[in-house]
This record gives C-alpha cells, structure tokens and sequence, in this order.
C-alpha cells in the first residue's frame, strides 16, 4: 500500500507482511446455543428461509446449512426449527465475553458466536501460547457447559485472524481428539492453509469462478500474483487472496488515530433503557460514518466504549469482514447495550448509562463494491431487489409477488404468483416447464385480465344454459347476465355475438379433492368484449377477459 | 476518441458538408453539432416492439415519461409496450392489477424472471409505495383504480423524471369501471401524462371477420361485429386475433397526433402491425391456430365418454 492522502489524512504506509498473532475462540452452532436449543436434539435455525446452523444431531439426519426449509424438514420430520435472531445471539455472547474480559481486556468480536483478540500480552501474562489457549478453553467451556453444549468449543492461536479461526474451527469438529485448542507455530499459518479448498474463504461468487479455472487449493490461489488478482477480480478479491496467503485483511496500523474520528456522547441525564441509548448512539454513528466519507475512508474495526454513572465500564471492538456501514455499526452498538444491560444479573451495571465512545480502531480507503462481471447480479438486479425490499416494507412481505410458471390447462394455472421473499430475485422460476402438451389447453391468445366472477349464461328465452355429460350444450347462448350489481358489473344482460366451445376439461380425476370438471366457452359480447367463461356444477363463472 | 488537437487541426479543412468559407465561431458551432455524441437520446429511452414505434415521439419509451393506457384492451397494450424493453434486461413492476393474467404477459414477451407484482391492500400508502418502485424498476404499470391525491401525484411524476423509470398507467377493461369516468376523475386527480394512448375498436371490422371466418370454419360469420375480434362463430371456431386502431396524443414531443392499426393481440398473443386483410394473415399462423384449436376440441368427447 502507499500513502494516501485523503481530505488530510495521512494513513501511514504500513508493513505489508506483518501479521498479528492472535487466539480466536470459535463456539460452535452459536445460534442453536442461543436460542436455546438441547445439544443431543435434531434442530436447525432458519434465517431468510434457509438452514444457518444445524445441530450435530441434524446434521447426521443430512440436513445441511443452506438447505431451505421445506428440504431440512423432508430430510428429518421430527426437527425443532428455531427462528433466526442475531440479537438475541449477540445478547447471550455477552457471557462469553465476559468469561473472556478475566484474560484480556482486548476482546475483538465479528459475529456472536466467534470472539478474538492478539495473544502478544496475555500469552507472555499466561507462560505461552499452550497455556493461554488451554487457559481459554477452559473459561469458555464453563460457559457453554452451563448453557447446555459442552464440548463445542474451539481454540486456536496462529499468526493472523483468519488462520487462527481455520484452527479453531477445525478444533470444534467432533473427529479432532486431543484437546480443544490447537496452537501453529510462528510461520506456519501459510503451510496450514495451503492445502485448504478455496470455499472456506465465503466468498461463493469469487470461489465457484476460481473452482472453475482449476484453482481448487488456497495454495494455488495464493501463489497467483497480487496485482493480477487485483487486475481481474477486484478489490474484494485482493482481500480473499491475501487470507489465502496467511495474512490479515488489512496490514496492521501503526499510526495514532487522528482525534476527529473519536466520537463521545455525554448522556445527561444517564439513561437506563436499551433503546433510549441505541437512539443517542444512531447520532453518533451517523457523525462517525460523515467524517470516515468526508476523508475517503472505511472502518473495518470499531471499539465501542459504555460508561456508566457508577464509574463501570464495558468496551468491545467489533469487527467486520467489508466496512461497516451505519445500519450495521447501530445494530452492534445495540447488541452491546442489550448484552450488557439486558444480560445475566450478574454482570448488569448497577446504574444508568452515562457515556458512549465510538472509536474507530481499523480504518482503510473506502474502495466501494465491484459488481458481478459475468451475469449473477447486475446493477440492475441489485436496484430492482433494493426497490422491492422497500416496497415489502410498505404493503408487507405477501404483497410482493412474482410469477412461477407452474404448467397447466388454465390460463390461471399455468403461472402462478409466489411471495418474492420466497425465492431468489433475478432467478428463473420454473417448477415444471410449460411446453408439456395439455390436451385442451385454452388456447393462444391468452386473456388478459382473470377474474372469478359469477355468471348467467341464458338462451334466447332467458333460460339458464345447462352443458350435459357429453359436453352438448342445452341451447345456443343468447346473452351474459351478472347476477350481483355488487362487483359493480351488473350492466344488465349482454347480447352474445359469438360463441365457441364447450371444451371440456376433467382434471386430476383420482384426486376427489382436487377434481376439476369444467366445460369452456369463448364468448364475443354485442359491446365489443370477448370473455371466457366456465361451467362447473351447473354454475357459471367468467374466468377472464380478453382485454 | 476526439483528440483537441485534431478536431482544431480539422476546423481549417472541413469536410464536404460544411462550407470552408465560414466565421470560425460558427463553423465550430456547426462541428460541435456534428460531433455531439448520438448515444445520449438512446440512453434515455427504453425500447418497445417494432409495430409500436410509430406511437411514440422516439420510436421508443422516454425515459421519466408518463403513459396513459386506456379504452379496449388497454391491458394487452400496457402488456406489449413493457415487452421489447424487459427483454432487454429492464425490470417490470405491476403495482396492483390483481386480475392481470400471466401467461398473457408471457406471450406478449414481458420477461417473468424480471416482472414482479405488487398488491396494495392498503390504498392510503399507494403514493409511497409508487415511489419506492419507481426508485429501482424501470417499467411500472400502475392499475388506474389506485387513488392518488394531487399532491402525491405531483411529488411521483417528479420522482419519475428524477429516477428515469417509465410509468403506464393502465385502465383495464373491466366492466363497471367505464374508461371516461376515471380518466375525468384522473383529471381532477392531478394526473398530466406525457402521453395518453386510447385504443379502440376498428371503424370497418366486417372485412377482416369475415375472411378470417371463413379461413377457420369454412364459413362466413354473419351478422355485422362492432368489435374487432376474428375467429369466432356461433358455436366454432376461436378467438385469434384482434384488430384495434390506437390514437395517440400528448404533450410536448407527443402533441402530434399519431394513430395505428394493430393486431392487439395477434394469433401468437403478441403484437403485430396491421396493414391489409389479404397479407396480415399468413399461412403459417393459420396453421397454428388451426392445431390449437383442433387440440383444444379433441379433448371434449374423451372426457364425456
């Protein structure tokens, strides 16, 4: 990297190679631990209608995270389905933090469930990195023992975050023996990773295109050279290639902050309630978040500091993978607030929050977001999704729909509308393809309005038509009445100019339930209107108009 | 591409088209014309269907531009305007229209992976709920019967201009809701669209019904039809195709009067332009329609027996 000078800023050129050694504790199947879910029970926790985390019990049953719903459930009946709700994680994470404050005050969090900070100072506090990790472990297991999981906790010291996650991963995995931490020797982290596939870097996008030319390895992907990375796959990318090589997303800072990102909020009077505090921390946010744009700059580490009248204090440097932006960095400030505040009786301060410090710990030049190269997203998708997400949020998730072409006889069969928020935008959705041959199928030109409307369809002498078992008309139509002036439509009898039909249909037969007999007219009426009509039981009904 | 240099090195021999004996200022003037960059209109139109274009000022749908759909089958024409540029990569949106029938969309070209439906239970948030489309989708159809107030419609239509969508306001042809009531109450509404498209039914519609009658039944249909459909008998025959004229006014760029006659939709359920009996109906189309049709009446004594 080179110096950048950006509204004043100077962010110092920093040493590339350097990586932080650092211990990260992984507590594995976080969010089945907090919502509460029994260790020795098949449960799954749905978010977005797929599967996030899956019980050891559901995973033996084939249930598999990504899985959607419907498919957990086919896979295993009897499966407890817990809902999604990452505050609540966050909430109950605070304990493990709290276990982890008695070793190290430099506690780094991501996402609730995974927790770190760098081992320089406690591990020579603790005689090395064996006995800080055994240390660890240690706290941490008591933790999740008494919440019902022992043994899914995993430790591992490495150089650089993202290898020492790998190793604390690896470590959770019921076939590693041995111990729950796992320590790797100083210049090693790149040896670990070598033989890793390329999926464990998240990136779906990147990884399936990288799978694709033949780099299956993090060694391969590694070995290619930065710039090229760069040249090809974007800024995002350079960051996935410099993991794979066993370093940090972004090399460490050296430089003092400059003051004007340190934001600080008296609240005068001290305040007590969650969401009072997560109101005065928005404006913070939001003042942080303009001053990181006005210098061109992003934040990838934020330290939250809480302050109580009483003198107790709580801080924790939140992590995340891109750069937050302002609705992430309010949600943690609101899952510190609510662990701490809202968490066990214990650990409560015992008097109104007075102060709120927001420190930016990691800052970067703000490098935007490249979008998809070969077709998956476009700016296009990405702004009709954004559109569509307001507009749920406005006449609710049912509302949106989109079609789902289905197969079938019936112009109302054949495509049908599904909730948007049931399957992927921008996707084709064809459950059976249409070009199936239906026999009596209504034919093209489809109508183009559907209704359900019932309808008298009268012979001359105003008598109702009647359509017999071997599909014969009683007498030729004369003329279309709507019997309710309620749906607005009762116009009077129309005179039919002509008429074709009946088609009959006798659909799913076998089925007593879903057995549909109907016999179809084409209608042309005197006004100029063709309508398609439809006989059922005796009764009539408009199926559409060819508008 | 234009190096300064060379466009000033150029000045002093200038192509054929423009005489050398001109004041430097307006030969500048007349080059600067010359080499404007074409592309810019294009940018801010969006496509539609070859018949179509001579409806609209471009031949296309101008980007911010407001439509009013009405009169017979303004459905399939809402339908056959958004067709040409949703394949093209556009997402369509159709903002209430519980009737609308997909598989109509579908053969008229609207790309179902890019069509999404909006119901509006709640009728007081209509204006925010337009708003918030319009922001990410370019093609909206809105149902005529939303009730917006004239202070909301001026703050969509200035949304509109802003976000480059296109908005079709569309009535559809449904009974009880007569075409001239809410276009008056539209008025009154606030509503100024930038074009208004009225299609209705043919002033000679006995020359086309009776060919095509007699094409697929062998026989002519008697009785003179004020509409426009062919196809259909008494008691043969199906309903393929419909001729309509749409008339077309505005303002601005649309103030001209334009008018077409169109299949609306044609044998395939689409578009086509219409331009004589004997040559509109091809042979191919009329065995299509025939096979369609004799699969749909095979199907009828099967089930009786």
């Amino acid at each position: 990297m080179h110096c950048h000078f950006s509204g004043g800023v100077l962010v110092l050129p920093a040493d590339e190679d350097r990586v932080v050694r650092s211990l990260v504790v992984v507590c594995a199947n976080w969010p089945l631990v907090a919502a509460g879910a029994s260790s020795d029970s098949a449960a799954v926790v749905i978010g977005a209608g797929r599967v996030i985390a899956a019980s050891p019990r559901a995973r033996a049953e084939g249930i598999e995270v990504g899985q959607r719903r419907r498919e957990a459930q086919r896979r295993c009946s009897s499966v407890i389905v817990h809902d999604a709700d990452p505050d609540r994680d966050a909430r109950l994470f605070h304990a493990v933090g709290a276990a982890l404050e008695h070793v190290t005050p430099r506690i780094e969090l991501s996402t609730p469930g995974v927790a770190a900070f760098p081992t320089r100072g406690p591990s020579r506090y603790f005689g090395g990195d064996h006995a800080l990790a055994c240390e660890v472990a240690g706290a941490v297991d008591a933790v999740m023992e008494s919440l019902g999981w022992p043994h899914s906790v995993g430790v591992g010291v490495a150089d650089g975050r993202f290898v020492a996650q790998r190793v604390a991963q690896q470590m959770t995995q019921p076939i590693t023996e041995g111990g729950r931490f796992s320590v790797l020797e100083p210049g090693s982290s790149a040896s670990f990773l070598a033989p890793l596939p390329v999926r464990v870097l998240g990136r779906d996008d990147l990884t399936e295109v990288l799978i694709r030319l033949g780099i299956h390895t993090l060694g391969a992907f590694a070995a290619l050279p930065a710039a090229d990375v760069l040249a090809r796959f974007g800024s995002d990318a350079l960051v996935a290639h410099r993991l794979a090589g066993g370093l940090d997303e972004q090399a460490p800072r050296v430089a003092p902050l400059p003051a004007h990102l340190m934001f600080t909020a008296e609240l005068d009077p001290p305040v007590e309630r969650v969401d009072q505090a997560t109101f005065v921390a928005k404006g913070l946010v939001e003042q942080l978040h303009e001053a990181l744009r006005a210098d061109g700059l992003c934040c990838t580490r934020v330290c939250i500091g809480v302050e109580t009248i009483a003198g107790e204090c709580n801080e924790r440097i939140w992590r995340h993978g891109d750069s937050f932006d302002v609705g992430a960095l309010i949600d943690r400030m609101r899952w510190q607030l609510d662990g701490w505040l809202n968490g066990p009786a214990v650990l409560r301060p015992t008097s109104g929050i007075s102060r709120l410090t927001l420190i930016p710990d990691e800052v970067g030049p703000a490098k935007g977001r490249q979008l998809g190269f070969w077709g998956g997203e476009s700016a296009a998708d990405a702004r009709a999704a954004r559109a569509l997400a307001r507009a749920q949020g406005i006449v609710g998730v049912a509302s949106v729909m989109v079609p789902e072409v289905r197969g079938g006889r019936s112009p109302a069969e054949r495509i049908v509308r599904v909730p948007a928020a049931t399957t992927e935008l921008g996707s084709s959705r064809v459950v059976l393809t249409d070009d199936a041959p239906w026999p009596g199928r209504v034919p093209t030109p489809s109508p183009a309005l559907l209704v359900d409307e019932p309808v008298r369809l009268c012979d001359a002498r105003g008598a109702m038509l009647a359509v017999s078992g071997r599909g014969l008309l009683s007498a030729a139509p004369a003329f279309l009445d709507s019997p309710g002036s309620g749906s607005g439509s009762g116009l009077g009898p129309i005179a039919i100019e002509a008429w074709a039909g009946p088609w009959l249909s006798d659909e799913r037969w076998w089925d007593p339930d879903a057995h549909l007999r109907r016999a179809r007219l084409q209608l042309l009426l005197r006004d100029g209107r063709a309508v398609l009509v439809a006989c059922e039981h005796g009764a009539w009904c408009i199926e559409g108009w060819y508008d | 591409m234009f190096d300064t240099g060379g466009v000033t090195a150029s000045l002093s021999n200038l192509p054929g088209n423009l005489p050398g004996n001109l004041p430097k200022s307006v030969a500048l003037r007349r080059l600067t014309e010359l080499v404007r960059p074409v592309a810019l209109a294009g940018q801010r139109t969006l496509p539609v269907a070859e018949p179509l274009a001579g409806l609209l000022p471009d031949g296309a749908l101008a980007r911010g531009s407001m439509l009013q759909i009405v009169g017979v089958g303004a459905t399939s024409l809402a339908l056959a305007l958004v067709a040409a540029a949703s394949q093209d990569g556009s997402w369509s949106a159709v903002i209430g229209l519980p009737e609308l029938g997909l598989v109509a969309a579908e053969e008229h070209g609207v790309a179902l992976t890019r069509l999404a439906l909006i119901e509006v239970p709640r009728w007081r948030r209509a204006a925010e709920l337009v708003a918030a489309v319009i922001d990410g989708i370019d093609l909206v159809l809105l149902d005529a019967r939303v009730p917006l107030r004239a202070i909301e419609v001026r703050r969509v239509t200035a949304r509109l201009r802003e976000q480059g969508a296109v908005l079709l306001m569309v009535e559809p042809g449904l009974p009880g809701g007569s075409g001239s009531q809410s276009a008056l109450t539209q008025a009154a509404g606030g509503w100024s669209p930038d074009v208004v498209l009225t299609s209705t039914m043919p002033s000679h519609p006995d020359s086309g019904q009776s060919v095509a009658g007699q094409s697929v039944a062998g026989q002519s249909v008697s009785g003179q039809s004020v509409s426009g459909w062919s196809g259909l008998g008494h008691g043969h025959g199906v309903l393929r195709q419909r001729r309509v004229t749409i008339d077309a006014t505005g303002r601005g760029r649309s103030a001209r009067p334009r008018q077409l006659e169109l299949l609306l939709p044609d044998v395939h359920g689409a578009v086509d332009g219409w331009t004589d009996v004997s040559s509109s109906i091809k042979p191919s189309s009329i065995a299509h329609a025939s096979t369609d049709a004799l699969s749909f009446l095979r199907r009828g004594p099967r089930v009786a027996g």
